[in-house]
């Protein structure tokens, strides 16, 4: 049996029918076609599907759909603006933060979280944070340094406007 | 270890607003409800299809389970609060930093942002045999396949095994025990009950296929820390292999008073190396008294994992527990290593 859940999804009301049973990544991604959030391990250990809920990051393998009815959900799409990154995917990319690409979306929203909450990090707390999430390309050094360049352009911004 | 992980097995989801009606439908469903809180354990356990409860029961819309507040000079934290709010609140850093030690020990940031306190304390073992299904004793069966010659067994008990030699996992468990905390439970017939943190949890002795004292249809509401350890001098540690994802292998907690005149009193326990968390009361009363110093330390770690029976891959955790005494009792600097990893 289905039921109606409503819920924010970047921004924009959004409502579908879904099973008890689906996981919220799965409901992203099949019924609302949001790809970007990617689906590794499904047990809530490499990360790949970190989302923001309410502006919590959590895992979407980890949540029902129906738990997120009546939330503020943020996915990766969520992040950019038309024709521009947001300063972490930049980041990423200027520092070669990624390459298969599959821990990406996960690494990205992780960074951000972190950001938000610790604008300055140092490195020591970014390998810290960002322990929660698995990349088999990188080695990580890049990632580390894509999140110390986006917090610098992060910090360029929140000056430059006040 | 995964059979199939993807689609759940359907289940009928209730998301009552009271925990009297939470209680009617766990009730109704009686062995095949299942009560849901951040869902980072149950959720395991459906993917696998280890288990297959009918109807959760979420206790996410109730108001009364969450949050933290003052309480008879000490803190009442609702069962439903989650990891991360206890790591952000001023008066567990202020007053109960071992609780807020051991919240952080908790894997990373999503998994403390989504799990719950009562979760963590109520959580199953991790023994793999378990978790994948193998009807072991545990589960009904009538064997213990990480007690076997073949066994992988580097992660299971030392002390107090009785059949099953699996672990209880939780990093807030030690530290709970540690404050002297009350988990105050609602009976599925409505009653109130209020058990110590020590009891809280039971070994395979008491029943083999339960963590907690939790009888069907019971709910834990709230968990008490009394006023009696706030701001006492903490030590909280937990060895593990990766910084996340990874379990404790052992973990230490402990409340110490030291006076003029040494230790006045001491609270401490471990984790992972029994079915429950270990209060070590023959500890407490050997330290009493005595100056915290590494003499002092190294008698009582030595008490500590008396009687220790390691299996096949684990007497690694002898001396690690006995390590993790001491420091807890002579304090330490040298714990600043565990930063690096
Ligand atoms: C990737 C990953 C890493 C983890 N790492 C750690 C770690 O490092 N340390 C650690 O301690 N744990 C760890 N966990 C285990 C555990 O899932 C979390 O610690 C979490 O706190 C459990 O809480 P929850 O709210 O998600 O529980 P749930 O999964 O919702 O519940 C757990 C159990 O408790 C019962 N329950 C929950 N609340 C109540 C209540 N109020 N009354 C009655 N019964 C209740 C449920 O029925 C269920 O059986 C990890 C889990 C995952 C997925
Ligand atoms: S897919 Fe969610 S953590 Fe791996
Ligand atoms: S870039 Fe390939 S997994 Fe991270």
């Amino acid at each position: 049996m289905t039921r109606a859940i409503a819920l924010t999804v970047n921004g924009e009301q959004c409502g579908g029918d879904v099973e008890p049973r689906t996981l919220l990544v799965h409901f992203l991604r099949d019924q609302l076609g949001l790809t970007g959030t990617h689906v590794g391990c499904v047990v809530g250990e490499c990360g790949a599907c970190s989302i923001l809920v309410d502006g919590a990051l959590v895992k979407s393998c980890l949540m029902l759909a129906v738990q997120a009815d009546g939330c503020a959900v943020t996915t990766i799409e969520g992040l950019s603006t038309p024709g521009a990154l947001h300063p972490v995917q930049e980041a990423f990319v200027n520092r070669f933060g990624l390459q298969c690409g599959f821990c990406t979306p996960g690494f990205v929203m992780a960074s951000h979280a972190l950001l938000m909450r610790n604008p300055n990090p140092t490195e020591e707390e970014i390998r810290r944070d960002l322990s929660s999430n698995l990349c088999m390309c990188t080695g990580y050094v890049q990632i580390v340094e894509a999140v110390k360049e986006a917090a610098v352009t992060l910090e360029q911004w929140r000056t430059s406007r006040t | 270890m995964a059979v199939i992980r993807d689609p759940v097995p359907a289940f009928e989801f209730f998301e009552p607003t009271s925990v009297e009606d939470a209680q009617v439908l766990l009730r109704r469903y009686g062995a095949d409800a299942w009560v849901l809180a951040g869902g980072l354990d149950s959720l395991d356990w459906l993917k696998d299809r280890i288990k297959r409860p009918e109807a959760l029961v979420d206790l996410g819309n109730i108001p009364g389970l969450k949050g933290i507040r003052e309480w008879d000079g000490g803190l009442e934290i609702g069962a439903m609060t989650t990891l991360a709010e206890l790591v952000r609140h001023p008066a567990v850093r202020d007053r109960y930093a071992l609780l807020l030690e051991a919240a952080e020990a908790t894997d990373s940031t999503q998994i403390r942002n989504q799990g719950t306190l009562g979760g963590n304390v109520s959580q199953d073992t991790r023994c793999w045999y378990y978790r994948a299904g193998w009807a072991c004793y545990r589960a009904g069966g009538d064997m213990c396949h990480a007690d076997t010659p073949e066994a992988i067994n580097r992660e299971h008990a030392i002390l107090h095994a009785d059949r099953c030699v699996a672990v209880n996992a939780s990093d807030t468990a030690p530290a709970l025990i540690a404050l002297d905390a009350r988990m105050v439970i609602r009976t599925a017939g409505g009653a109130e009950r209020i058990v110590a943190a020590e009891e809280y949890f039971v070994g395979p002795g008491v029943d083999i296929t339960r963590m907690t004292i939790l009888e069907p249809g019971d709910v834990l509401m709230a968990i008490r820390l009394p006023a009696t350890w706030g701001g006492a001098r903490f030590y909280f540690e937990k060895v593990r292999d990766r910084q996340a994802g990874d379990f404790a292998l052992a973990s230490v907690a402990s409340a110490t008073v030291v006076g003029n005149a040494g230790i006045e009193r001491m609270r401490i326990a471990v984790n992972g190396v029994a079915a429950r968390p270990l209060r070590l009361h023959a500890v407490e009363m050997l330290v009493r008294g005595r100056p915290a110093s590494e003499s002092t330390a190294m008698a009582a770690a030595n008490l500590a994992v008396d009687g220790a029976q390691p299996l096949k891959f684990n007497a690694y955790k002898v001396p690690l527990m006995r390590d993790l005494v001491k420091r807890a009792i002579r304090g330490s600097t040298a714990a600043a290593w565990s930063l690096l990893t």
